[in-house]
């Protein structure tokens, strides 16, 4: 390990200019001549529109325009898109209700785009947005998913019963009979709350047309510019594919909810044509809140069967999947295939059967958020794992070692193959560096301080690396899912990547250095890592489902690989040896077995320059790109265990240790890595402890600032214990798995089932806040006065 | 999001003067808070036009009024409908009961409203804190009117 290569604890390339001010948002980009756009949002849940007046608007100071979806259908705009088809049970396809950008006809959540006003100045478009009037006829709304498929209000006249697709997955004989045969039974009634996703930096476009070239350019806040390309070229009909660039300049923050292709960035593009002027629009936190693709929101029986010896024999689960008011890009897969296939979590599970139901409701619409299903199937697994533990009386550790898989590939009943991990090996590290043996002193003398203390684990599997283009495809995506890089080697010997992944905090700028930097021993320094930007880069598929060191980075190491073979070929005319007689090492080509050498910038030099060899022998140049598919996901894991210290008096939860030991594979930087398993950490935390988004049964969004919406805090958290255990990936070049998730994934569980061992059962929700905590704990003390 | 209050209020004057100043479009429009305009279209409905402040947002509502459960003297059913552009929406109503009692008339009053949109979004704390402020300065200035302390007991002349 160089200082600078793989496994090097790096500091991030990025942090100067993030951290001094100097990064380059969308919000600090301004177009020459652009104007502003502000969008009427919808006060009510669900109305038909029967008229919209915007003659007052159209006189206000400034306007340039007022534009709504009569305006959108005229020029044939597309609709937006749900790019991933589930098909019902009974063979039928989903039922996507008509998305357009702005509303036609009705409105259907609180926050759902009415107008857009266009004017010289922000003030200006806001002021005019007034003096629109819109006569509503406000219509029954739905809000509860539980409730959706027997309400009386209809989301969309395509779903009679509110219900998108009624999916299974797995064997429900298998099941039924594993649970007649089961010697208990544990069931478990879960809600996984509703979260507003919350990046650092809102949503935001501008929209430019060049009548010159006839061309279209967006800069936008993505997480995989590309597509967002395709969408709006292909299916909504902005311009054709190559009269159409995106920019994804810096972006501070994702979680998912920046995957999407929104109304608000479509509607930038329209617009700057119709005016002829660039339009730009910035998110205010509260149309973040409102309309931002919300994450989770499951309704959850679940049940699990296991026999005298406390094997697992099967696990039966029922959800309810709230999709919101409108399909959003990828909203179908996540309470699908990205849910039911992890529900065998690390465990040698022989049946499993999962239902689920995705409804629409009046709410902002549902999509991936850090973890997107899989968050929601671990904590499933993981309360029923340790819920089971505590109803045998066996050590919830030992309960889940002798569960755990032991062979590999090991294939679940639930579609995926697992190719390797050591799961006994995360948790013997865990318990160990959580000090588990010594927890029982630990919780009396809590109790002498008149604390319930408790503690809970976490045994995660993540699939990530996504994913195989095949696989995905014969499960219903739109798109593949591989990646693609090129490498550009300059005459001086510096770099530059480009990549379809994209960086909005994973810190790519530094890992993808890294990787240059160790294969072709160039200093970090010299290496730019171009990405974001759909002129530069040919194709991506961008960066979610922690894909983008199992596949970016492969992409860029196959890049790499055919680097190499050309300054080979290079070599061999500079050194005047055979090619195959050269070794490349160390920054060198080398003629084997001699001291014949020649760095890889000379060699860089000579490729440009061709003085060395003719046309007809070599082609000059040094710069490969590659396409890389993965062949399976990966499949990160790990444990967690949370130990919290409740004050029944006041119904605090203070989280007093954690422990986090993860299964990345191989790690290209740990500080990195770490940086991430934190974060995670802490948005996970949130959902256990903190956050909800709240509608009231009218459908009014009752939590839309950070006066209502609760976030977690640094205060919150101790200092983490981190460990890693490794298994390298085999399906890939690197031996990476993927890290960005796992916190968000493994820490709900973990948190609950700390909290409900500390209170003595079961009875507790997410959020666990103090209100609720302080009832529970209530309800505890009762029954020990009782016994 | 929805929000319920109650009250009551002693007036110092006679049940037959209390409620004809309810039923006083000039009466209102003084005693509401912001109202800019109330003009009776009917006997039962007014057309009214109101500013509204709640914390940050600021905003002119315009909708209608309309009273039903007319039982006089002894009270009504008071209920609007409001549209506050960008601002959002606010309905509500109020059940209001008059009864006689030794220092004049015993007026109390049961609310209930709806807001949505941005008013609604900017939160519990916020929103419920204005209703109630804005319903005790009703009820304030209804009182002030109708006190006959107030140049005699027409409401009109104070």
């Amino acid at each position: 390990m160089t200082a600078t290569g793989i496994g090097a604890p790096v500091r991030r390339k990025e942090d100067q200019r993030f951290v001094t001010g100097t990064g380059r948002y969308v919000d600090d980009l301004n177009r020459p001549g652009q104007a502003y756009a502000y969008f009427l949002r919808s006060p009510h849940a669900h109305a038909a529109i029967r008229r919209i007046d915007k003659a007052a608007a159209l006189a206000s100071p400034g306007v340039l325009a007022v534009l709504t979806g009569e305006d959108l259908a005229a020029d044939k705009i597309g609709n937006l898109i749900c790019g991933w088809m589930i098909h019902s049970k009974d063979g039928t396809p989903m039922k996507a209700g008509p998305h357009p950008a702005l509303a036609q006809g009705k409105v259907r959540y609180v926050g759902d785009h009415v107008a857009v006003v266009i004017a010289e100045t922000l003030l200006q478009a806001k002021d005019a947005a007034e003096a629109i009037v819109v006569d509503y006829e406000v219509l029954p709304a739905v809000v509860d998913p539980a409730e959706a498929q027997k309400s009386q209000a209809q989301v969309h006249e395509v779903a009679p019963d509110n219900t998108v697709f009624r999916w299974h997955l797995g064997d429900k004989a298998a099941v039924d009979q594993a649970f007649a045969r089961a010697k208990h039974i544990t069931k478990l009634s879960l809600t996984n709350n509703r979260l507003v996703p919350n990046a650092m930096e809102p949503r935001a476009a501008i929209g430019e047309y060049d009548p010159g070239t006839d061309s279209f350019t967006l800069y936008t806040t993505s997480q995989n510019p590309h597509v967002a390309r395709l969408v709006l070229s292909a299916f909504i009909g902005i311009a054709p594919e190559h009269k159409l660039r995106v920019i994804a300049p810096d972006v501070g923050g994702g979680f998912g909810s920046k995957i999407f292709i929104y109304a608000e960035e479509t509607v930038c593009l329209w617009a700057a044509r119709k005016i002829g002027r660039p339009v730009k629009w910035n998110a205010e936190r509260t149309e973040a809140f409102l309309a931002d693709a919300h994450g989770r929101d499951h309704v959850t029986e679940a049940e699990m069967a296991v026999d005298e010896d406390g094997r697992i024999l099967g696990i039966r689960v029922s959800t309810i999947a709230n999709l919101g008011a409108y399909l959003s890009t990828f909203a179908s897969s996540v309470p699908t295939y990205l849910y039911a296939p992890l529900l065998s979590g690390p465990y040698d599970i022989p049946a499993i059967y999962c239902e689920v139901d995705g409804v629409y409701t009046n709410t902002a619409p549902v999509d991936a958020y850090r973890g997107a299903g899989r968050p929601e199937a671990t904590f499933v697994v993981e309360r029923l794992a340790e819920v089971t533990a505590r109803q045998l009386g066996m050590d919830p550790a030992k309960f889940r070692k002798k569960n755990y898989i032991r062979n590999f590939p090991h294939q679940t009943p639930v579609i995926m193959t697992y190719d390797v991990g050591d799961y006994h090996a995360s948790l013997e590290k865990a318990l160990e560096l959580a000090d588990y043996k010594n927890f029982g002193k630990r919780k009396r003398e809590s109790a002498r301080r008149g604390k319930l203390r408790g503690i809970g684990f976490s045994s995660y599997i993540e699939a990530c690396g996504i994913a195989p283009s095949q696989a995905v495809g014969s499960l219903g995506a739109g798109v593949g899912l591989w990646e693609s890089a090129e490498v550009r080697v300059n005459p001086t010997g510096s770099i530059e990547v480009l990549t379809g992944s994209h960086s909005h905090g994973q810190g790519h700028e530094t890992t993808f250095a890294q990787l240059v930097s160790d294969r072709l021993g160039v200093p970090i320094e010299n290496i730019t890592i171009v990405h974001g930007d759909t002129d530069k880069v040919q194709f991506g598929m961008g960066t979610y489902g922690s894909r983008s060191g199992a596949v970016g980075m492969s992409a860029i190491a196959k890049a790499i690989d055919k680097v190499i073979a050309k300054g080979k070929k290079v070599a061999a005319h500079v050194l005047e040896a055979s090619e195959g007689d050269i070794e490349f090492k160390d920054g060198k080509f080398t003629v084997v077995g001699t001291d014949k050498s020649a760095a890889f910038g000379d060699i860089a030099l000579q490729a440009y320059i061709a003085h060395k060899f003719s046309g007809q022998e070599l082609e000059p140049g040094l710069k490969e790109g590659a396409f890389y598919d993965p062949t399976n996901f990966t499949f990160p894991a790990g444990v967690h265990i949370c130990e919290v210290e409740i004050d029944p008096e006041t119904g605090m939860t203070s989280i007093v240790n954690w422990t986090a030991v993860d299964d990345f594979g191989v790690v290209i930087n740990p500080m990195i890595v770490e940086g991430q398993v934190h974060g995670g950490i802490a948005q996970g935390v949130g959902q256990a402890l903190h956050e909800r988004a709240v509608y009231d049964a009218s459908g009014q969004l009752l939590t839309a600032s950070y006066m209502d919406y609760q976030m977690p805090r640094a205060e919150d958290f101790p200092p983490f214990t981190v460990g890693m255990t490794v298994t390298p990936c085999p399906s890939n070049p690197l031996g990476v798995k993927g890290c960005g998730e796992a916190g968000a994934i493994a820490a709900p569980a973990a948190v609950i089932n700390a909290i409900t061992d500390a209170l003595g059962h079961e009875d507790i929700a997410m959020p666990a806040t103090p209100h609720a905590v302080w009832r529970a704990a209530q309800k505890s003390q009762m029954r020990m006065a009782a016994e | 999001m929805a929000m319920t209050m109650t009250g009551e209020v002693v007036l110092p004057a006679d049940r037959s003067i209390v409620w004809a100043a309810l039923n006083d479009p000039e009466v209102l429009k003084r005693c509401i808070p912001g109202c800019e305009e109330l003009q009776k279209i009917s006997e039962t409905e007014f057309q009214a036009r109101a500013k509204v402040a709640v914390g940050p947002v600021k905003a002119t509502f315009n909708g209608r009024v309309q009273l039903s459960d007319i039982d006089p003297p002894n009270g009504y059913t008071i209920a609007g409908e409001g549209q506050g552009g960008v601002a959002g929406f606010a309905k509500g109503g109020a059940k209001v009961r008059l009864e006689e009692v030794e220092a004049g008339t015993r007026m109390t009053y049961d609310v209930e409203a709806t807001v949505g949109g941005k008013l609604a979004q900017l939160g519990g704390r916020l929103i419920n804190g204005t209703a109630k402020k804005y319903a005790d300065t009703f009820f304030a200035n209804f009182a002030r009117l109708v006190a006959p302390t107030e140049a005699g007991a027409s409401p009109e002349n104070a």
